[in-house]
This record gives structure tokens, C-alpha cells and sequence, in this order.
């Protein structure tokens, strides 16, 4: 099983921390502590933009044609693929693929939420895979939460993007979720943890394209003005640089590699 | 010969009259549907309203019951948002559990009432740590031909407007709650979060309030939900094709001049209700 995994500090984190190669493929931190000891004001993250450190790995499970385990911060999801399969006559769509997308959480049943998130993901996923070339088939994309510390529903649609990049369904851009928060005084957080969501005044999530950076899907949480609005989308459309980066990096890694 | 060639290529119909700046029923690419709202037309519910947007209606009930409020929050009340998307509004739903899109409709509206403070919930407190109200806003699609979530919004914020709660007062002595019903208040509704609602077609093509057909020959949707101060509360793009920040500015500004007018909409109703 070729199990790679690539790993990218982004510009500002701890230049002391490295990162190898366990044996069975799984990531090991040589510094374990993620967030500088609490009282003291220093953070990994510099000003400006600045995301948590972030890790992928794919094709890390044997029954999905495709995986991929997204790591933010502390923040981890695990995606699996299944497509394109076969679809039931109820649910198939004459000229495209079937997309679903299933999003179970870390505990409890899925509820109302988890819904609205996952139609958030299916609508993303459906603008940037080419449904066209393979019609009356079913794509589904199974989203497990591992952990939660902040910025979730972007590491979800990191998770999914990497996912289907690992299962090979042909796509005409690649996404990614960016999450900026703003506290009470204005400022902008890329990437918040959960400690900042709550404090946050306003959280906002994007996903954005690779070709364009074009706003894909919005969704937020708060009251902020049209002036924030745009601050943010400029922040996001900056930090997704630095994403999709590190997808290239990461694919470029893996299939160089075998 | 045009029935016919809509029924076999409904995107190239829709394209035809794009081409010309408007639509088939009429309308500019930034005109919205005919809104009629009617207030207080339920007396079984302590707050009502229904609204139409062209053939899109929605009515919306609000009703207040007691519940303790809960251990964290002592002194907040609740406001529990459900739309119901039934079988009778449209062929695409059945009967049973809710499905997704009613699901989505009721979490957009329990984020926009949580997003806006439409409501203080310190408001609906009675007596902290023993009683709160809890106000249950059904909101029913009766028929259903695009843009619920512009309308469900706009009959949430008229039946909130409307709703009277009566006096409560707690026994001392028997510390059972006592309802004054000849004595009632209207809510203190904050703000009003107006939504608007936009379609992409093709990628470029923004239109605003989309119809049924619209919707579903549209490649992306996105609402906006604007207040008084024109501050945001919601800005829902599930997914779609991409658009630049410049787009965006033109629905901002089309989502402020919908604010004014619907705020227009809504105070003279109000006004009308009051000598009662």
C-alpha cells in the first residue's frame, strides 16, 4: 500500500519543529506541543497570513477507491471516496454523476447541522468535478471527523478535495476551504482555533478555486460589514496560495516517489 | 413551437431570453417578484404571517410556550426555527422526515435569527433559572416556486413582528406562573434581516429572486441577509460556480436596495395593523 504523506510548514510556524517519517507511513512530530504554553503570547502563527501547520495523507485506507486524512492544527478529518459506482434508478442523473456526500461527526448522530454542511461540501464538490464524463454513476464522499479544534468545515472540504484528487475523478479546479474569524476590535484570524471561534465575533469559511481563486462557497457566522467582507475574501484568496502549495507539493512528492 | 422547445432544451430557451436582458415571465435580470405579505391572520398562533413572492408562499406561525431555561444560559429564553417543505407545495418532496432541503431551509434560519440578535434572548426570560419563554416559529411552504429562503426569512421577521406575548407573573406563594391575558406587549424585535437571493447561470450571469425553473437550470445560488445598519448577517453560497469579489459587490448593493424596500413593505403593514 502506498501510503505517502507530505507535510508543509507554512511560512511563519516554528522553524525548530521537523517531522519524519514513522514506519508505518504515520506522521511523527518531533515537538509534540502545537500552541505555545498558555499565558504567553507567542504563537506559532506570525501576522499577516498565517494558518496552523497542516498535513495530509492519502490512500491511507484499503476499501475506498480513494482517502485522505487532512490534519490543520489540531483539527483532523479522514475522507474516503467511492466512485464513480453504480447508483440507484431513484437518485441517477441522466447526464452527470451523482454526488453525495456524507458527513458523520465525531460524536452523536448526525443532526440538522451536519446537513447543511454536507449540502455545503455535495454544491462544492459538484462545481469543480466534471459530472459530465461520467453519467448514471454515483461519486460519494464520506467525511469522519477525528478531531475538532476550530476551522472544521474548511479541513472538511481540504479532506474531500484531497480525496478525490487520491481517487482520480477527473475535476476542472481543485478547492479548498480557508476560515477567518474577526474578533471583537476588527482583526483578522486566518485559520482560527476553537478558543478564537467562540471569542470570534464573526467566523467566516470560503472555499475557493485553484484556477481563479474564485469564491466557490460561503457560508457565516456573526454580524461584520461589506468593508470586513471583502478583507476577508482578499486574506482567504492569499492563505489558499499557500493550500494549494502544498497540494502540489504533497501530489508532486507522492507520485515522484513511485 | 415555443412549449415545445422549452420542453426539449430548457437551458437554450432560458439562454434565448437572457440574451435579451430579461426573462419569461417578464421580469429584469434585477427584478424581484411581486411581494405581498398578510399579518395576523392565524388567532389560533400568538404570531402570524404569510408571505407571497410571485407564486413562492410561505406562512409562518409563532407560538410561545414555557420551558425552564437551561443550565448555562439561566436567564435566555429560546426560539426553535422548523420549515416544513410538505408534499402539497411541490411534486419534488414527499411525505415523512424532513428531507435536505427542508433541513437546510431550517438551519439557514436558525443561523440567521442567531446571527442577528433579531431577538434578545434576555428578552423572553421570565424568571431567571425557573421559566422562559420559548417561541416555536413554524414556518410552511405552501406552494413552492423558488427562492424559499428570501420569503421564509420575510415571514419569520413579520410574525416576530406580530407576536404578542401576555404578562406572566410568578405566584409567591404558590410559585405557579400566572398569565394576564387581557395585558399584552409586543416583542422587541431588534433588527430586520431582509434576504436576498441571487442565481449563477453559466458561470457570469447573475439574476436576482430566481423562480422554480430558474433554480433548476441555475449553476449556483447565493443569499445575502442584510440588516438595518447594513451589516451582514448570513452570506450562503452552497457551492456553484466561482465568483469574483467584484460580482459580489453588485449583489451587495442589489441586497441593499432590496433591504429598503422590503423595511417599506413591513412598516406599511404594520402600520396598517395597528388601530385594533
Amino acid at each position: 500500500m502506498a501510503c505517502t504523506q507530505a507535510q508543509l510548514v507554512s511560512g511563519s510556524a516554528n522553524p525548530g519543529r521537523t517531522r519524519s517519517v514513522g514506519l508505518w507511513g504515520h506522521t511523527v512530530y518531533t515537538d509534540a506541543n502545537m500552541r505555545a504554553e498558555p499565558g504567553i503570547e507567542s504563537s506559532p502563527r506570525g501576522p499577516g497570513c498565517s494558518l496552523r501547520h497542516f498535513a495530509c495523507e492519502q490512500n491511507l485506507l484499503s476499501r475506498p477507491d480513494g482517502s485522505a486524512s487532512f490534519l490543520q492544527g489540531d483539527t483532523s478529518v479522514l475522507a474516503g471516496v467511492y466512485g464513480p459506482a453504480e447508483v440507484k434508478v431513484s437518485k441517477e442523473i441522466f447526464n452527470k454523476a451523482t454526488l453525495e456526500v456524507i458527513l458523520r461527526p465525531k460524536i452523536g448522530l448526525p443532526g440538522v447541522a451536519e446537513k447543511s454542511r454536507e449540502r455545503l461540501i455535495r454544491n462544492t464538490c459538484e462545481a469543480v468535478v466534471l459530472g459530465a464524463l461520467h453519467p448514471r454513476t454515483s461519486i460519494t464522499v464520506v467525511l469522519q471527523v477525528i478531531s475538532d479544534a476550530g476551522s472544521l468545515l474548511a479541513c472538511c472540504l481540504n479532506a474531500a478535495c484531497m480525496a478525490l484528487v487520491d481517487t482520480g475523478v477527473p475535476m476542472r479546479a481543485l478547492f479548498c476551504g480557508v476560515t477567518c474569524a474577526l474578533d471583537s476590535d476588527g482583526t483578522l484570524v486566518l485559520d482560527p482555533t476553537a478558543k478564537q471561534e467562540k471569542e470570534a465575533r464573526a467566523v467566516l469559511t470560503f472555499a475557493l478555486d485553484s484556477v481563479e481563486q474564485k469564491l466557490l462557497m460561503s457560508t457565516t457566522k456573526g454580524l461584520y460589514s461589506n468593508a470586513e467582507l471583502q478583507q476577508c475574501l482578499a486574506a482567504a484568496q492569499a492563505a489558499s496560495q499557500h493550500v494549494f502549495r502544498f497540494y502540489r507539493e504533497s501530489l508532486q512528492r507522492r507520485y515522484s516517489k513511485s | 413551437m415555443a412549449a415545445g422547445f422549452k420542453t426539449v432544451e430548457p437551458l437554450e430557451y432560458y439562454r434565448r431570453f437572457l440574451k435579451e436582458n430579461c426573462r419569461p415571465d417578464g421580469r429584469e435580470l434585477g427584478e424581484f417578484r411581486p411581494t405581498t405579505v398578510n399579518i395576523g391572520s392565524i388567532s389560533t398562533a400568538d404570531g402570524s404571517a404569510l408571505v407571497k413572492l410571485g407564486n413562492t408562499t410561505v406562512i409562518c406561525g409563532v407560538k410561545a410556550e414555557f420551558a425552564a431555561p437551561p443550565a448555562d444560559a439561566p436567564d435566555k429564553g429560546f426560539v426553535v426555527p422548523n420549515v416544513d417543505l410538505p408534499p402539497l407545495c411541490s411534486s419534488r418532496f414527499r411525505s415523512g422526515p424532513p428531507g435536505e432541503e427542508a433541513q437546510v431551509a431550517s438551519q439557514f434560519i436558525a443561523d440567521v435569527i442567531e446571527n442577528s440578535q433579531i431577538i434578545q434572548k434576555e428578552d423572553l426570560c421570565i424568571s431567571p433559572g425557573k421559566l422562559a419563554w420559548v417561541l416555536y416559529c413554524d414556518l410552511i411552504c405552501l406552494d413552492y416556486d423558488g427562492n424559499i429562503l428570501d420569503a421564509c426569512t420575510f415571514a419569520l421577521l413579520a410574525a416576530l413582528k406580530n407576536v404578542q406575548l401576555p404578562e406572566v407573573t410568578i405566584n409567591e406563594e404558590t410559585a405557579l406562573a400566572e398569565v394576564n391575558l387581557k395585558k399584552k406587549s409586543y416583542l422587541n424585535v431588534r433588527t430586520h434581516p431582509v434576504a436576498t437571493s441571487f442565481a449563477v447561470f453559466d458561470d457570469t450571469l447573475l439574476i436576482v429572486d430566481p423562480a422554480g425553473e430558474e433554480e433548476h437550470l441555475a449553476t449556483g445560488t447565493l443569499t445575502i441577509v442584510m440588516d438595518d445598519e447594513g451589516k451582514l448577517c448570513c452570506l450562503h453560497k452552497p457551492g456553484g460556480s466561482g465568483l469574483t469579489g467584484a460580482k459580489l459587490q453588485d449583489c451587495m448593493s442589489r441586497a441593499v436596495t432590496r433591504h429598503k424596500e422590503v423595511k417599506k413593505l413591513m412598516d406599511e403593514v404594520i402600520k396598517s395593523m395597528k388601530p385594533k
